[in-house]
């Protein structure tokens, strides 16, 4: 009986193997070696696909590339100014939408939510000409009289970059407030009366409650947002093209360039685009002991 | 009450720049371009026209036929993978079996753009022995980016909810494991299948990238590649680009309206 016991189970588990076979077959073809095959790459040189190893001289190249350091400073510039903005803007509208007395409720979450069923190219294409030189946003505050003349939202190297962070904002704030109100949801009301009963302000609330029981989800968009904005390909390209002279251009677009605009250097793209998989995991890293020492 | 009215006037604000360039995206593509460069906030009677201009200019509807054809092989081929694996994680759970799941998940941290240079190669190889699957073919777009360890993760997370007992009813009734994943599964989380197809959908009809990449004629082309193209030119009709942006939201739109509740739960329930 355990024998035949032992047998069925030996058979369950490899039913289950073959279910999950087809799905660990495909992401070793299409993740996991092109991973190796960019790693690989990243030490060889050549036109095209005609390729032969050259020791380090790749990252020796990285090193000394200026183009490279605008790059990733730019995409810096916009991981530590939009991505916290955005969490604190996501988790105050959270909180205010999580009020049980607050009227028009689904209206103001739906529409808060609506910039996420947009494409990334619709949004800002449609971003593109609200900024430019003559639109809309211009022409507003013109009339209003808050400006006297108009910005170079697009065109100026500081406004181009200012451009491209509240065009980020607009698209993802509601997609990560989504999260904090299904997880504010969680929490139990009674916390927050017996804080009241404490004498605790709303701001009190807000810092020594809510923030410290969304400390998951904080980790998680936080984690989520710069892996997305290390990737920032789809703005960049279709508001500012990298633009003006390469204030905007991002490391992807950057990879992208080398790789299919300018003459095809796969060796040195795959170089420049294992810089993006050491930042990401040092920065999850960082992230997640950032959020397990303030316990 | 002035803490109240501030929160309103916030709340307020916040959703009227969320809607703004909808609103002005809708009635620009009504108007003619003079009007919009001009500011018109008002909308007029050109669409019909502007559509017509766009259509005798570009390819559009051969450009919407290929991306619905990608978005919905993308999303039965995710479906169908991801839900198998899902499946066969949790409820065939073992330790061996949770180490492959937690390498799996690592695959999430990975970059495309160290991945495209490979990928590319991966494909114009295949151009020269098989030029059905290679660069430029649909089969291109879908093949690399259906199997996502994300919508895995989903679908795991969600048969933690499942009842096993319903398993064991239909084996006492002699269905195979397979036909237990279909007859009882499938039918029980239809819930969790919608959230899963929406959220598929979405991200393949809006994937801009690799399309980029591995399409190169314009008979090939996406509807984002298509906006992208018309948002590049030098002198923009803004009626007609305008036009083709509401055209290309109207799909991911309309299921966001029919289906609000799933279409939230989809990008949620991963994080339970």
């Amino acid at each position: 009986m355990v024998a035949l016991n032992h047998t069925m189970k030996n058979r369950a588990q490899l039913t289950g193997w073959l279910f999950i076979a087809l799905a660990v077959i495909l992401i070793c073809i299409f993740y996991f070696y092109p991973m190796i095959q960019a790693l690989l790459l990243s030490f060889k040189t050549g036109a095209g696909a005609n390729l032969h190893f050259n020791g380090v001289d790749n990252y020796k190249r990285l090193f000394s590339d200026k183009t490279f350091f605008t790059a990733v400073k730019n995409t810096f510039i916009f991981l530590i100014i939009q991505v916290p903005i955005m969490i604190l803007l996501a988790m105050i509208i959270s909180v205010l939408l999580n009020d049980s007395n607050l009227k028009f409720k689904g209206f103001f979450r739906t529409a808060i939510f609506l910039p996420c069923i947009t494409s990334l190219v619709a949004y800002s294409v449609v971003f593109k000409y609200l900024f430019g030189n003559d639109g809309l946003v211009n022409l507003a505050l013109l009339k209003l009289h808050i400006l006297a003349q108009p910005i170079q939202w697009i065109s100026d190297p500081f406004w181009a970059k200012v451009t491209i962070i509240i065009a980020i904002t607009w698209r993802w704030t509601g997609y990560n407030m989504i999260f904090y109100l299904s997880s504010l949801q969680n929490i139990d009301s009674s916390i927050y009366e017996a804080a009241r009963l404490d004498g605790a302000s709303s701001i009190r609330q807000f810092f020594s409650i809510t923030v410290p029981l969304l400390k998951p989800i904080i980790l998680f968009t936080s984690i989520t947002s710069t892996i997305g904005t290390l990737q920032l390909f789809d703005e960049i390209v279709n508001i500012t093209k990298g633009g003006p002279g390469n204030a905007t251009l991002s490391i992807s677009q950057y990879i992208y360039n080398l790789s299919f605009k300018y003459s095809p250097d796969f060796g040195y793209a795959a170089t420049v685009s294992y810089s993006i998989v050491v930042m990401i995991i040092v920065l999850s890293v960082l992230q997640i002991k950032l959020a397990g020492e303030n316990k | 009450m002035l803490k109240k009215t501030f929160i309103y006037v916030f709340l307020t604000i916040a959703a009227i720049v969320s809607i703004f360039p909808f609103i002005w995206m809708i009635i620009s593509s009504t108007n003619l371009s003079v009007d919009v460069t001009q500011g018109r906030m008002l909308p007029g009677s050109h669409f019909v026209e502007n559509f017509t201009k766009l259509v005798n200019s570009v390819n559009l509807f051969q450009a919407f036929g290929n991306s619905l054809k990608i978005s919905i092989w993308t999303t039965v081929l995710a479906l169908l993978i991801a839900s198998l694996a899902g499946y066969g994680f949790e409820i065939y759970r073992s330790k061996a079996k949770d180490v492959v799941f937690n390498i799996l998940l690592l695959s999430m941290m990975i970059p495309f753009a160290a991945m495209m240079v490979p990928l590319y190669q991966m494909f114009s190889k295949l151009s020269r022995t098989a030029p059905v699957l290679g660069v430029n073919t649909i089969v291109a777009v879908v093949l690399p980016t259906f199997t996502t360890a994300f919508l895995i993760f989903f679908f795991r997370q969600s048969t933690k909810m499942f009842p096993k007992e319903l398993l064991e009813a239909g084996r006492m009734d002699g269905l195979t494991e397979l036909g237990l994943f279909f007859r009882i599964y499938l039918p029980t989380m239809k819930t969790t299948f919608a959230a899963a197809s929406i959220i598929t959908f979405m991200s393949s009809w809006n994937n801009y990238l690799w399309p980029l990449i591995v399409l190169q004629t314009p008979d090939k082309r996406t509807i984002p590649l298509l906006v992208s193209n018309l948002g590049s030119s030098y002198s923009p009709d803004f009626g007609v680009i305008m036009a083709a942006i509401v055209i290309s939201t109207l799909p991911t739109a309309l299921v966001f309206f029919l289906m609000q509740k799933q279409f939230v739960a989809g990008m949620v329930g991963s994080v339970k």
